[in-house]
Parts: C-alpha cells; structure tokens; sequence
C-alpha cells in the first residue's frame, strides 16, 4: 500500500510542479517544467503494469510476474522525450539568441513587425 | 497482395531522408526527393486499389501475432489518407525546389521524414505505435517550421513545440490508462475489451479515451486548442505550410479511426457519444476561424484561419457520425486539404514578389506577373470557399445534404453558410489589397520562381480532377465510411493473422 501511495504521490506532485513551472513567462522555467512532466508521466506508465516487488518479467519463472510491456513502453517513452528536450533547448537557445531575451510573451515591437 | 507492401509507404521515404541527408548537391536532392514522392504515388495507387476490394490487410511487424506485436492495417481509410498525402507530397517536393531549400542543407530530408511519420500514423492498428509516429511527424515538422531560422520562425516554433510536447505527455497519459484497464493497445484487441470491463475501470478507460480525444484535438486544432496553429502556418515557408495543410487531418484521422470503431455502438456499456464533446467546439472552431480571417494582417494568416474553418467544418458534419455524414466529411477532408495547400502555394507566389512587404494586407508595389498569379489566386479562392464549379461547391453540397434532417441541422446549416460568405469576404479583402491596390504602376522586379508556380498549378489540377471525378470518389468514400463502422470486419481481421505468440 505504500508504495502506490509514494508512487501517485510523487506522479502527482511533480505534475503540480510542472504545470506550475509551465505557466511561467520564461523559456527556461517552460523547459524544466517539460522535463519534470516527462518523469511524472514516465512514472505513471511505469505503473500502468502495476507495480510488484521482487518478480521478474518472465513468465513462469515464478508464481507471479511482472508486465514487460509497460517496462517496454515506458522505455521508449523515456527515449522519445530524451530527445525532444534536446531539441527544446537547443531551440531555447536559438530563440535567445535570436530574440535577445528569453521571455515567452512577444513584445510589441515583435508583434508589429 | 503480398502484405509486406504496407511497410513500404514507411520504409521507402525513411531510406530516402536518409539519403537525401547524405547527399550535398542540391541538384541531386531536388531529383531524389521528387523521385522519391513519384514512388509514394505510385505505391499509395497501388494500395488504394488493393483496399478498394474491400478486404482489409494485415502485416504483423517482425512476424509477432497480434494482440503481442505492433500491426499494419490497411483499410479504405488508410489507403485514401496515404493516396492524399502522396498527392501533395509530389508539389510540395516541386515547391520546396523553388529556392527554398538554398536556405539550409536538410530541408528536403525533413520532408521525407515527416512523410514517414504521416504514412505510419495512416498505417498503424496500435495507439502505442501512433504515439510513436506522431513524434517522427512532430519532430520533422518542427525542423521544417524552423527552417532558415528567422526571428519569426524561432518565435512561432517554441509555442508550437512546447504545446505540441504537453499534447504527447498527455498522449502517454491516456495510453498508459487504457493499457492499465484493458491490458492492451492494439484497436482491435481493445475494441473486445472494451465491453468487458467492471463499472469502476470502464470510468477509468472513459476518462483515458476522453484524454486522448484532447490530444487528437489539440493535432486537429479543435476549439479551444486551435491557438497555436495560426502564428504556425503563418512563419512557415510556402511549401511548408502547404504540407502541414495534411497535419490538422492527421488529428481529424484519429479522431475518426480510434473512436467510432473502439467506443462505437459495438462497445455496448462502454460506448461514448462524441457528439456532446465534438459538436460545440467545432462549431466554435468555425465561428473562430471565419472570425479570425477577416481580421488577419497577412494573406497566409487568411489561409491558415481557412484551415481552421475547414478543421471545424469536418468535425462538426463528422461529429453527426452517420454513415453519409462521414463519407462527406472524407470528402471535404480531401478537397480542403488540396485547397488549402494550394492557398498557402499562392501566398508564397504573392509573398516572392512583393520584397519587403511579403504578403502583408497592405498597400505595395504592382506584382511582376500580377496577372498569372491572380488567376491562381482566384481558383484557390473560388476552391477554398466552394463557389461553383470547383470542388469546393461538391464538398460543400455533400455536407449539407448528409447533415439534413438531424436535430442539429439548423446549428450546422447557419454556421457552414455564414462562414463560407465570411471566408469569401476574408479572401475578397485580401485579394484587393495585394492585386488591386499596387502603390506604383512599376512592377516589382522579383519573379516568382518558376517550381513553386508549377507546384501550384498542380494543385490547381488536382482541385479540377476532385470536381470532375466527384462521382467515383463519393463512391469510395460512401463505402470507407461504410468500413469505418463495421467493428467486426476489422477485429476478424486482425485477430486472423498467425506468426509467433
């Protein structure tokens, strides 16, 4: 029981911190909060395939096992957003160089432009 | 047909991006790339006829039985988003040759790969597998936006990424869901689940499936998710957008794949009514796209709000889920995505001309060739907002007709007509002002180069053909939507094919 409970906790908080920090004005808070999304959501599919202690994802090598699909599943995802925050801030730092400052509002002289 | 030919539509433009980035002259990659989506073509014909029988092809990846290993399904569906992807693929490719691809050494390679992306996502029978492609569409699509770099494209690139990331954590979200109360993501396998489940998981696969209903959303740019697409489609080059024409349908694909198949009437209990959820944003995308073209300061930013309009427009004769108004919404799928590409086509010609001003609704100098690329202009507009004779009017004929006699017609009926005399004011304005009111009776002196004029007048052909073959292509699509439906036709198929457990 405990460990679901530590499991949804820690998804939930730091989805909280992530939308938090996704909601701020600057790029770099939009990008730890892409980051810090990604692990809630590579925790929560973890679970997915329910969460057992001691068994290994083979069947019939014990009384029970473990899903490997959603260890599967959740390793991909973990690839995926690998890259994609590579490429979030490398973009980060093209628009900051590009923009000069690193706020997510445009600002009036860019909307007029 | 031997059903190894479904991974060919995958295979064939990753080989070619990956060549394409391989090579450095630029001669070489216009030649490849072109080559490349005649190949597409004529492998998405082949496909197309193939499905037209009616049976539905299998491929299990790596020979795994399906519900354990990833499948390809091709149905009359897939096989008609895989044929319109090819078809604008080919002047897209032919635009992109245009000077466009002088910008930066890779733009040809993004192409294929989002073509790859596009052809799995139309491809693929599993969610997990669909998350996957809509990344490799995402991720070359990103690099074709940022194409060239200017402070705009950077601009518009990190909105659209960063929705776009928080769209795919919601993705996995709701696939890790329906995968912890079904234990399954292939379609078919959950379309057998899906009634068994207890009272208790069904609330929790209702609210994965809903989830995943926002993200196909945010693809389709569905009211109120429909932000990021303007800014996008604006920024991008000409080509560009003419490809992401087919993004937003890539989204209304889902929709209309995973939903009346899995949570359709054969999901007993579990079934879901869509249309308390897609018919009042949909009609709230309309009035916001028809909206938002009068008021935008570019004629790409007129086109892009087209988009959106014809987005709404699809969702809401679809959300009906009837069997006619599906197939008229397959067939305003198809024609507004080859208007719209064409609309975008004509922006770059405007934009090419005009220097600095770009295509600006303001005041310039007369166009080089004013003429030609108004009568292009004209065509686009007449298509885009369905004046008789092109396909735009069959399209939106169909969609009255099928949308007749339900308890939403008068909502539908008055929103489709008013935002089409919206959209004809918007492309009015806008053609004005960029043909009627150059500034000095000396033209321009930049030309339009002469591939992306070309690219556009294939589309102009492409319009004519989806008009003059209206007849056998409602055929196709009354049956498509005959297809999509039938639950049972695509679960015996599947669940037919052998290989290891």
């Amino acid at each position: 029981m405990s460990m679901e409970l530590l499991t949804a906790v820690s998804v939930g908080v730091m989805t909280m911190a992530s939308v938090y920090l996704m909601l701020r004005a600057r790029m770099f808070s939009v990008l730890l909060g892409l980051t810090l999304l990604s692990y809630a959501v590579n925790v929560f599919v973890f679970a997915s395939g329910r969460l057992r202690i001691g068994t290994p994802p083979i069947i019939g090598a014990q009384q029970t096992y473990a899903d490997p699909l959603a260890q599967a599943l959740v390793l991909t995802a973990i690839v995926i957003s690998f890259a994609m925050t590579a490429f979030v801030v490398v973009l980060a730092i093209a628009a900051y160089t590009r923009l000069g400052h690193d706020r997510v509002q445009p600002d009036r002289e860019e909307l007029d432009r | 047909m031997n059903a190894q030919w479904l991974i060919v539509p995958v295979l064939l433009p990753a080989a070619v991006a990956a060549l394409l980035a391989l090579v450095r002259p630029l001669a070489l990659q216009r030649i490849f790339s072109v080559a490349g989506c005649v190949a597409l073509l004529g492998i998405a014909v082949h496909l197309l006829a193939n499905a037209d029988s009616g049976d539905l092809t299998v491929y299990a990846l790596g020979n795994w039985r399906p519900p354990f290993g990833i499948v390809l399904v091709l149905d009359r569906l897939s096989a008609l988003m895989l044929l319109l992807t090819a078809l604008l693929a080919l002047p897209v490719a032919i635009g992109m040759s245009g000077g466009e691809d002088e910008r930066g050494p890779f733009l040809h390679a993004f192409l294929h790969f989002q073509l790859m992306g596009l052809n799995g996502a139309f491809l693929t029978g599993d969610l997990f597998n669909l998350f996957v492609f809509f990344e490799v569409l995402l991720l070359a699509s990103y690099c074709l936006l940022l194409h060239g770099q200017s402070a705009g494209r950077v601009r518009a690139a990190w909105h659209y990424v960063v929705v776009n990331l928080v769209g795919s954590s919601l993705f996995l979200i709701a696939v890790a869901l329906l995968y912890g109360m079904t234990g399954t993501l292939n379609l078919a396998d959950l379309a057998v689940k899906l009634p068994l489940l207890q009272d208790g998981e069904r609330v929790l696969a209702h609210s994965g499936a809903l989830m995943l209903l926002v993200v196909f959303a945010l693809k389709a740019a569905m009211f109120p998710l429909f932000l990021w697409l303007a800014p996008t489609y604006t920024n991008a080059a000409a080509p560009v957008a003419a490809l992401f024409a087919i993004m937003t349908k890539v989204g209304i694909y889902a929709i209309v794949r995973v939903y009346p198949m899995v949570f359709g009437a054969s999901a007993g209990d579990a079934a879901l009514d869509l249309r308390v959820w897609l018919l009042p944003p949909a009609l709230a995308t309309m009035a916001c796209g028809a909206l938002s073209a009068l008021a935008s300061r570019r004629l790409s930013g007129v086109a892009a709000q087209l988009t959106l309009l014809s987005v709404g427009t699809i969702l809401a004769v679809g959300a009906l889920a009837t069997t006619p108004a599906l197939s008229a919404s397959l067939y305003y799928l198809a024609h507004s995505t080859l208007a719209g590409a064409l609309l975008f086509l004509v922006c770059g010609l405007v934009s090419a001309q005009r220097g600095e001003t770009l295509d600006l609704l303001k005041r310039a100098g007369t166009l080089r060739q004013s003429q030609p690329t108004a009568i292009l202009f004209l065509l686009a507009a007449v298509a885009v907002t369905g004046i008789p004779p092109l396909s735009g009017f069959m399209a939106k004929a169909m969609l009255l007709q099928a949308s007749a006699g339900d308890a939403a017609t008068a909502w539908i009926w008055s929103f489709v007509l008013v935002t089409s005399f919206v959209a004809i004011l918007a492309l009015m304005r806008g053609g004005i002002v960029v043909f009627w009111m150059g500034r000095s009776s000396q033209p321009s002196t930049d030309a339009a180069p002469t591939p992306l004029v070309g690219a556009a007048l294939g589309l102009v052909v492409l319009v004519v053909a989806l008009a003059m073959l209206a007849g056998p292509i409602k055929v196709f699509t009354d049956a498509t939507a005959l297809q999509m439906t039938d639950t049972q036709a695509y679960v015996r198929a599947v669940s037919a094919i052998g290989g290891r457990p």
